[in-house]
């Protein structure tokens, strides 16, 4: 029937073309709605547990978007006029951010006094205020002993401080908002830098982080996606030896990334630090089919065919093959759908499409292509159509001759490799996804050194009526978690509204040291924090740590930078403290950081369970490819131990799985099975033909060998270009990927014939088809 | 304060240079003060006033908050007007009390009774820009109407809640105001105001409040029952709700003198 099919599509190739490029340019129109997405929000489902709390804290105090410059003065001094003179310009800019609702510096933090019988609020330092020594000794003072602003924004050795903007992002346009505040601050700073060429300023913040995925994925836009082309053309060059067979194959792979990039703009989905590199993955995919599809022509040209019978032959050979290993690879990525991460998901479903698109056209444009362009035969001769190759027949012979050595060999190789995997560790932390030579992971790592830590956790604690925050019971409760927090390892910064009213009561009480502690009664706590209020200026209330009615109030916690397992047991650890301490109060913990903890765990678990079902689909299309259950069972050994040999290596590489590495299994199952389905077809077809093993397994090699060492070259090629992207969760996945890969490809030659040879030793039935 | 008149709005910052204009504006701006001139002299004359005043905030998500609070105010022909309010709710901060003494040009004068210590502190009444009982006004949002403490502008005509307006611009003179500039939309005749855009030092819109259900006093003094404020940027909201407003309740100087803030309850 397919042959029928094929016969039609020959017959009429400019119909066909016709009917292609119609198809292709419907698809491509959705490019125009396609969009990007940089920020974090894209890795979290809607109802991610840890997304809503967070939400549920922003919509309760203000938000915590933000953009943090650090602030470093060559001379390792803050407390100078000329610092403190650029504190508070700096301050006055930030001002002028886009969206910005709170500028929090050293020169604006609102210093309370007791002046005779008065309550003196006002600026640090002031905007008119004359910086003398004495003046600058006497910030200097107030500034380190202030718990608010020491290791939040002042270093405690005075060598480095910072500005926090706060920002409130209207999200109609995220990627846009996100563009205009960065835009807007490095214009800032550019100024800032060239009239104080001896400081160093370095911007962090989750709008920062925001921008660096965006500003990474489009590096990968710009830098991965050239390399790729270029690496495909060298490879083409290289395998079909011929100018218009590689013009054809780039023909194949543009429509297809053309087409699949359309669909997803037509379905609504956008680009994002995952995604944008779907075009590189699919040009590796893509090429295989037409590079298998034309060197079979050429061999037939070469042979003496006509172009049209040349043709026949290759779709006669190609179809069912190039058929099922695109399937495969889909199903495969389709895996992705069970994956925690929205992203993920979408990678998975335009990979799939883009797979099943590259087969369409690789079996339907491209022979009718094929037909109009005159594709010379090549000049060597092409071992991928089928003659014998020396390399491959003496690698078979070894491979029979070793087997004994090589199966056991392999079997230990195998299992010691696969129990290294226990080394490995879930570990997401959204600013180790960026390169260390990365400029958000710069300026992290310098204020993780300098100043505090960039991974904040905030904690609500909520009472049951309206000014519950102002009881003593409740204050004490919060001093009790706030000592608590402080005397943690991990813990750089506490942020909480006990140390205000501790500082209040001492003002009320004519700056008297001895009445630095919680006020006695709700009264006076409420009233103090009123009077405050009052003497609060624009963007520097209290209403991001108090909520409306004061029946909760939010601490906020700087932690050093610590690796997701690290981060939920902090967390479980504050939550019992809580419990525990404060039961009679409800506690919620919830910050970005907190999220990207929790998601490769739950990403890992689901996919996990995904394994089992893309397995059994995928053995399934084996059985039925192959028509035989013994071989589709004896095929899940090179097709399951090739990611567990993977994942070992991984432990001994790097040890850390992120969230991209727990979809690779999956993924990579799709693409390995083909060098199975390809080695065991052959092999089965030579037993059916009333071969022995050994010979069998000897056809085998010399009929598909070389050209699943082509494919792997190029499938590993392909993924290790990935590994150049500044953005490691791309980086890992292509190098864990091109690994799985290459793994694959010599179990399939070393230790799928050595199990063949001792568990499929039986005579076949001779029998014409199955 | 809460005068509840008119001219509800304060403002603030940067004085605008008038130099650099072109000769059109200068009109413009000579029209806006003579509309900011008939709305303020509209409202002098109504002596003494006490009112009770209802807070309703509201968060992102909609949830609800109150504060009540009475106020006093009294009108002080040639210096700006003094005011007096006691809190009512929340309970923990029932009888504080807000002193205000405005003036003009000069820095107000301010000061907070605390009945937990019972004594009364002076404030800096520079900080007038911050949210007003964590609600979305801002003190300087209800001071008095002073025609000193603006550089206005006449922009256009336009209708809002029905009625024709003036539409004026308002630049606040002082540098410690929270806005870059508002907008007031005044109608054309009863100079009440309708509308008021807030703009933040950004020159983004920060918050709009909306002035209705305005009765008429003693036959001459319009005053809105219910003002509402919306910020654009948190997503926040209030309701100031005007429970009950009477004129001439016989307040003299003496009831807004500093030393009978102890004395009250």
């Amino acid at each position: 029937m397919i042959q029928r099919w094929l016969q039609h599509i020959l017959a009429y190739p400019r119909l066909v073309t016709v009917l292609c490029l119609l198809l292709i340019a419907g698809s491509a129109i959705g490019i125009g709605n396609l969009y990007f997405r940089g920020d974090y929000r894209i890795f979290f489902t809607e109802d991610n547990p840890q997304l809503l709390a967070f939400e549920q804290m922003q919509q309760q105090f203000n938000k915590s978007d933000n953009i943090l410059i650090a602030i470093a003065p060559a001379s390792k001094q803050v407390f100078s006029a000329d610092t403190l003179d650029l504190v508070r310009q700096l301050t006055e800019a930030a001002w002028q951010t886009p969206y910005s609702i709170r500028v929090d510096s050293l020169s604006n933090y609102q210093h309370t006094e007791a002046i005779d019988d008065d309550l003196w609020v006002a600026d640090l330092v002031a905007e008119d205020l004359v910086l003398t020594s004495p003046e600058l000794e006497k910030i200097a003072a107030v500034a380190l002993n202030e718990p608010v602003l020491v290791k939040r924004l002042v270093s405690a050795d005075g060598a480095v401080t910072a500005i926090n903007i706060t920002l409130q992002l209207p999200e109609d346009n995220l990627q846009q908002e996100v563009k205009e505040v960065w835009q807007a601050v490095s214009d800032m700073l550019q100024t800032f830098e060239a009239s104080h060429p001896a400081t160093e300023f370095y911007v962090s913040g989750v709008v920062a982080m925001n921008h660096a995925f965006a500003y990474e994925a489009e590096n990968d836009v710009k830098t991965l996606i050239p390399i790729m082309f270029a690496a495909i053309l060298i490879m083409l060059a290289w395998l079909l030896r011929s100018v218009l067979a590689s013009l054809a194959t780039l023909i194949i792979i543009v429509v297809t990334v053309i087409s699949t990039l359309g669909l997803a703009g037509w379905a609504g989905l956008f680009l994002s630090t995952a995604t944008v590199n779907v075009p590189t993955i699919l040009m590796t995919l893509a090429v295989a089919d037409s590079v298998h599809l034309i060197a079979s022509m050429q061999f037939a040209l070469r042979r003496g065919d006509s172009r049209l019978q040349a043709v026949q032959y290759s779709l006669k050979r190609n179809t069912m093959p190039v058929f099922i290993t695109s399937a495969t690879t889909a199903i495969g990525f389709l895996t992705l759908n069970f994956s925690d991460v929205p992203i993920l998901r979408d990678l998975g479903n335009m990979t799939a499409v883009g797979v099943m698109l590259a087969c369409l056209f690789s079996l339907i444009l491209l022979p009718a292509l094929l037909l109009f362009l005159p594709v010379s035969a090549g000049r060597h001769a092409d071992n991928t159509a089928g003659s014998a190759d020396p390399t491959m027949l003496w690698l078979a012979n070894m491979v029979i001759r070793r087997q004994q050595p090589l199966f056991w060999g392999m079997s230990i190789l195998i299992i010691g490799c696969s129990s290294l995997i226990t080394l490995n560790t879930i570990n997401d932390e959204a600013v180790k996804y960026f390169a260390a030579d990365t400029e958000f992971r710069q300026a992290n790592d310098f204020l993780e050194q300098n100043l505090t830590g960039a991974t904040t956790v905030d904690f609500v604690l909520a009472g049951d009526k309206a000014g519950a925050v102002n009881q003593p019971e409740f204050l004490a409760a919060v001093a009790g978690f706030t000592s608590w927090l402080q005397k943690q390892p991990e813990v750089q910064h506490v942020n909480s509204i006990t140390d205000t009213i501790k500082r209040l009561n001492k003002n009320m009480h004519q700056d008297d040291p001895a009445y630095y502690r919680l006020p006695e009664t709700p009264e006076q706590a409420a009233q103090y924090l009123l009077m405050y209020e009052m003497s609060l200026p624009f963007g520097l209330d209290l209403n991001n740590q108090l909520n409306l009615d004061k029946s909760a109030t939010k601490v906020a916690v700087s932690l050093q930078n610590l690796g997701s397992k690290q981060l939920t047991a902090f967390e479980s650890r504050a939550l019992a403290y809580l419990a525990e301490h404060a039961g009679a109060y409800s506690a919620s913990a919830a910050s970005t950081a907190l999220m990207f903890a929790h998601i490769g765990e739950r990403n890992m678990a689901s996919m996990l369970q995904t394994l089992p079902l893309a397995l059994v689909l995928i053995s399934l299309l084996l059985v039925f490819s192959l028509r035989s259950w013994r071989l589709g069972l004896l095929s899940l050994i090179p097709n399951i131990t090739p990611a567990l040999v993977a994942f070992g290596l991984w432990g001994l590489i790097s040890g850390e799985i992120n969230l991209a590495l727990s979809v690779v299994a999956g993924m990579s199952l799709g693409i390995i099975v083909d060098d199975t389905v390809h080695f065991l077809s052959k092999y089965r077809a030579a037993r059916i033909e009333g071969q022995a093993t050994e010979p069998a397994i000897r056809y085998a090699f010399s009929t598909v060998g070389r050209a699943l060492w082509i494919t792997t070259m190029v499938l590993v090629t392909g993924f290790a270009v990935l590994m150049l992207s500044g953005f490691r969760l791309n980086s890992d996945m292509g190098m864990l990927t091109a690994l799985v890969i290459l793994v694959a490809l010599i179990i399939d030659f070393l230790y799928l014939p050595a199990c063949l040879l001792k568990f499929d030793a039986k005579e076949y039935k001779t029998y014409a088809t199955a | 304060m809460l005068q509840l008149n008119p001219g509800i709005t304060g403002i603030v910052l940067l004085v605008v240079s008038l130099l650099a204009m072109p000769a059109g504006a200068a009109a413009d701006e000579e029209k806006g003060l003579q509309i900011a001139t008939e709305q303020k002299k509209r409202d002098t004359g109504w002596g003494d006033s006490e009112s009770n005043v209802l807070m309703i905030l509201r968060d992102a998500s909609g949830s609800e908050s109150i504060r009540r609070m009475r106020t006093l105010a009294l009108e002080v022909p040639d210096d700006g007007d003094k005011s007096l309010i006691i809190f009512d709710e929340p309970r923990d901060v029932r009888g504080s009390a807000f002193l205000s003494h405005s003036h003009p040009t000069a820095e107000d004068d301010q000061w907070l009774f605390l009945p937990a210590i019972n004594r009364t502190r002076r404030i800096a009444s520079r900080n007038k820009s911050g949210p007003f009982m964590a609600s979305e006004f801002a003190y300087e949002d209800m001071a008095s109407f002073e025609l000193e403490k603006y550089h206005f502008r006449y922009l256009r005509d336009e209708e809002v809640n029905g009625v024709m307006c003036y539409v004026i611009e308002r630049i606040p003179a002082d540098k410690f105001s929270g806005y870059s500039k508002t907008i007031a939309w005044v109608d054309k005749e009863h100079y009440r105001v309708q509308k008021i855009e807030f703009y933040d030092k950004k020159q983004s819109l920060l918050k709009t409040l909306t002035a209705s259900d305005y009765k008429l006093f003693l036959d001459k003094y319009w005053r809105p029952m219910l003002l509402k404020m919306q910020n654009h940027q948190t997503g926040k909201s209030t309701d100031l709700v005007v429970e009950e407003l009477q004129f001439n309740v016989g307040r003299s100087a003496a009831d807004f003198d500093v030393n009978i803030l102890d004395r009250l309850r």
